[in-house]
Formats: structure tokens, C-alpha cells, sequence
């Protein structure tokens, strides 16, 4: 084939000028652009609320076939759980063995702490939790990993807040529309969450790598402490993560790197709990007491 | 700008209105934008950014359809339906038009494989630089390794779209 009939307006004057106009224009424009993303190296939410818009737009949409397809977006697990069912049942059968007794000692062990809570006349009131939503939808066309929740401002959802499910940590607030708010989820390359292993304590750092799984650093000097099978909780440094929010198990130990997989998976979960960032709900909230800073830390080592 | 030879279409006296010849082209590519609202809680990038296959599709079937600038407005839209920060496919998308116009003007022959050469290269330089964006406004550091089954499987998929392009386009023409 040969080319396509030449764009050149020829010798009309006017011809010439629109498509000169129209080359200025769109240089201008990606000129705006570049100008826009500058902007955002320094305040990466300044430009969001333009976002709002869309998202106000897509909200019922998207609501309405989240609603439509909570059921089916499990098939995919139940057709892998065919794969070698045998095997698995008998395994799964020993784990349920195995696990019914640390049940029992579990609940024997939850009575005896409240009992003794209530001996020491301690009230552990919970004002940590905000509301609960549903993440509606997500940037699955982006290297960044963000997920909108179907809660925004008018609900009270501000930025930084951290979002959980039953199974564990999903993410935090990134920013937020009147009805909907965009999750930075835990995945994220951007997002970095302070954790320390469940059984002893080891601190780590735990940041996303965007394609689901998490690299966990240790802090502490010397050879890499975390085997396959650790489990990893918040640890409530930095004051927005609540302490021991189950985080990510570790899969797979490289040198200094270890790599894990969150325990919560935003696809799975039904519905997520919005809480206050850790500082609002242990400081109190006069400002500008010097106690106030000191208050996070007790939170953090007295529930082991 | 519409190509004047698409008013005579040969139906009896009917013209397409200038809403269809002209809008349902940008309704298409926002529509391509407008995937990543599926209720899919994506855990790495997978979804093919539809928008941008669109909008190549349209420009390589017709490229009388558009001047460069529409990079400008259906860019910023994409932007805000994707997590992208806000100007990155305005950029982007802008300066693949002017690099496809630049191209067109020195190929001698077309022909469909020239056309997915092209497009592949438009996907490549696109998705490599949204990646770059994302990194510098925050993104930490990701590899371009995590894009990279995203970008193979787009280019993939141009064919299937040009197809669905041309179809519609068809339809737009008929009065």
C-alpha cells in the first residue's frame, strides 16, 4: 500500500497556518503536562482533586458491578483448588487436627485476659475504628497500585488513615474525593509500613515492590534474621499503623532481602475497616503537651 | 479535522451526524480509558491501558481524524481514570502524535505490519515513560521489568483493537 494521502495543506495559506496552530497548541500543552508532573514530584496530591470528578462520576458504576461480581471474582481459587484436592485434604485434615487444640488453648488464654483485665479495672476502649467500606475499584492500568474506596470526605475519611481488613493491613488513604477516597495499598512501591516479626519482635521495614509481594529489610545490623514462614505484624513506630495489624508472611529469604506476601488481599476481601491514624487516637488531643509524644510509646512495647 | 469526502456518503440523501462522525471516536478512547473502573482490585499492572490502543488504533486508521493537540484533553482524562499523577499522559500521549505525524511523513510505503511497528513503538515509549513518571512523583523505585508482560501483551492486542476500531468506524461512516 502506498502512503496515505500527505497531511502538507499544499499552498492554502490558511491551511498552512491551522496545522502550524495546531502543532503550537500541542506542544504548549504536553509543555503543561510535563509542567503538571513537576508539580506533583514535589506535592504529589496537589493536582488529585481533579481526580474527584471521575471518581464522583465512575463511584455508582463501579459500586454497581462490585456488587454484581463479589461471587465470581473467587472463581479462579476455586477452580486451583481441584489441582491435587487429595493431597491437600489430607493435609488440610492434620493441619484442622493440629490446630484444634491451640483453639482451645487460645480461647482458654482470651478468658483468663479478660478476667484479669477486669481485675485491673482496665478499660481498653476502642476509638481507633472510623467506618467500614468496600474498595470498589483500583488502578489496574498503572505501575502505582491504588485502590478507591466507597468512603470519602463527607464520611470522615482523611489522608493517611489506615485501612484494614479482618486478615490484616490493606493500605492507607492516599487522598480523598467528597464520596470516594483513593488506598495506597500495602503493594505499593511508594508504600512503606514499620513491621517487627509476631514471635520476637525484630524490626523490619516492609515496602511494596508492585507486583503483589513485599521486600522486608531488617533494621538490625549483621546476617538477615527472617526465614520463610515469619509472620509480620505493625509495629506502631511512625504513628500511623495501629501495633499488630498482621502485615505479610515471609515467602522467600534472598541475602540482606527478604521477600513476603501480604496476608490481605484487597481482591478477596469483602469489606475494609477505615481506622484513625495511631498518633489521634493515644495522644490526647490538647496540643502541644509535651507528654502527648511520649504517650505513642508505652502502646507500642506493652502489648507484645 | 473530518475528512470532507466522508459527507457524501453514497445512502439516498443522509448524511451521518456530525455527533457520530466526530464524537464517537472520543468516546471510544475514553471509554478505553475508562476500563480501570472495573470492579478489579488489581495486585501488579495487568490491565492493558486501553485508552492509549484506542487512540492509536484511530490515528493510524484514519489519520485525517485528529491534529496532535487531542493528546492534550483525552490524555488528562486518561490521567484522571488511572492512578497516573495528572499530566503524564497528557505529555506523553501529545508527543507520541507528533512522533507518529513526524513518521508518516517519511515512510514511503504503509501497510499493516509498518502500522503495528509503529503502534509498538508508541506502547513501548508510552508505558516506559508513565512508569518513569510514577517513579519520580513518588512511586519509589520500581523496575521497568514490572511493566514489561503489561507492555508485551498491549502490543499484543493492537491487532484485536484496530479490528474493533475499524468496525465502528464503518458503522460511523453509514448514515
Amino acid at each position: 500500500m502506498a502512503r496515505p494521502p500527505s497531511r502538507r495543506p499544499g499552498h492554502n495559506r490558511k491551511a498552512q497556518y491551522s496545522l502550524f496552530a495546531s502543532y503550537v497548541v500541542a506542544v504548549t500543552g504536553a509543555a503543561i503536562g510535563l509542567l503538571l508532573i513537576v508539580v506533583a514530584i514535589f506535592d504529589p496530591t496537589g493536582f488529585a482533586g481533579i481526580r474527584a470528578v471521575t471518581a464522583e462520576l465512575t463511584r455508582p458504576v463501579s459500586v454497581g458491578l462490585k456488587n454484581m461480581v463479589s461471587g465470581v471474582s473467587s472463581i479462579d481459587e476455586v477452580l486451583a483448588a481441584y489441582w491435587r484436592a487429595g493431597s491437600q485434604n489430607v493435609a488440610l485434615r492434620r493441619q484442622v487436627e493440629a490446630d484444634r487444640n491451640r483453639i482451645i488453648e487460645a480461647k482458654a488464654v482470651a478468658q483468663e485476659n479478660a478476667r484479669l483485665k477486669k481485675l485491673l479495672k482496665l478499660v481498653d476502649e476502642d476509638a481507633s475504628q472510623l467506618l467500614t467500606a468496600r474498595l470498589i475499584s483500583s488502578s489496574s492500568s498503572s505501575a502505582r497500585r491504588f485502590a478507591r474506596l466507597n468512603a470519602g470526605r463527607w464520611q470522615g475519611v482523611q489522608p493517611g488513615m489506615p485501612v484494614r481488613a479482618t486478615e490484616g493491613l490493606i493500605g492507607r488513604v492516599h487522598s480523598t474525593t467528597p464520596n470516594t477516597s483513593d488506598v495506597l495499598l500495602l503493594t505499593d512501591s511508594g508504600s512503606i509500613v514499620p513491621v517487627r516479626r509476631a514471635n520476637d519482635n525484630v524490626p523490619a521495614i516492609a515496602t511494596g515492590a508492585g507486583d503483589g509481594s513485599l521486600e522486608i529489610r531488617s533494621l538490625s545490623a549483621g546476617r538477615n534474621p527472617f526465614k520463610p514462614g515469619d509472620l509480620l505484624v505493625t509495629s506502631g513506630i511512625g504513628g500511623i499503623y495501629q501495633p499488630n495489624i498482621p502485615v505479610a508472611v515471609v515467602v522467600r529469604v534472598q541475602g540482606e532481602i527478604a521477600w513476603g506476601f501480604p496476608l490481605a488481599n484487597p481482591s478477596r476481601v469483602d469489606a475494609v475497616v477505615v481506622e484513625r491514624a495511631f498518633e489521634q487516637v493515644v495522644t490526647r488531643p490538647d496540643p502541644g503537651a509535651p507528654a502527648a509524644a511520649d504517650g505513642a510509646e508505652p502502646g507500642n512495647v506493652a502489648t507484645p | 479535522m473530518i475528512d470532507r469526502h466522508l459527507h457524501y456518503v453514497p445512502r439516498l440523501g443522509r448524511n451521518p451526524s456530525r455527533f457520530r462522525l466526530a464524537g464517537i471516536p472520543v468516546i471510544t478512547v475514553m471509554l478505553g480509558s475508562s476500563v480501570t473502573a472495573l470492579p478489579v482490585i488489581a495486585q501488579s499492572p495487568v490491565m492493558p491501558p486501553f485508552g492509549l490502543l484506542f487512540l492509536l488504533s484511530w490515528r493510524l486508521l484514519r489519520p485525517e481524524l485528529w491534529r496532535a493537540w487531542i493528546g492534550l484533553p483525552l490524555g488528562l482524562f486518561d490521567d484522571m481514570m488511572s492512578g497516573q499523577p495528572i499530566g503524564s499522559a497528557m505529555f506523553l500521549w501529545t508527543i507520541m502524535l507528533i512522533g507518529v505525524d513526524a513518521v508518516e511523513h517519511r515512510m514511503i510505503w504503509r501497510s499493516y505490519r509498518q502500522d503495528w511497528l509503529i503502534a509498538g513503538f508508541a506502547i513501548i515509549v508510552c508505558m516506559a515513560g508513565g512508569l518513569f513518571f510514577a517513579r519520580i512523583t513518588g512511586g519509589g523505585d520500581v523496575r521497568l521489568l514490572l511493566v514489561a508482560p503489561q507492555m508485551f501483551w498491549t502490543i499484543l492486542l493492537f491487532p484485536f483493537v484496530v479490528r474493533q476500531c475499524a468496525r465502528i468506524d464503518r458503522w460511523r461512516v453509514m448514515a
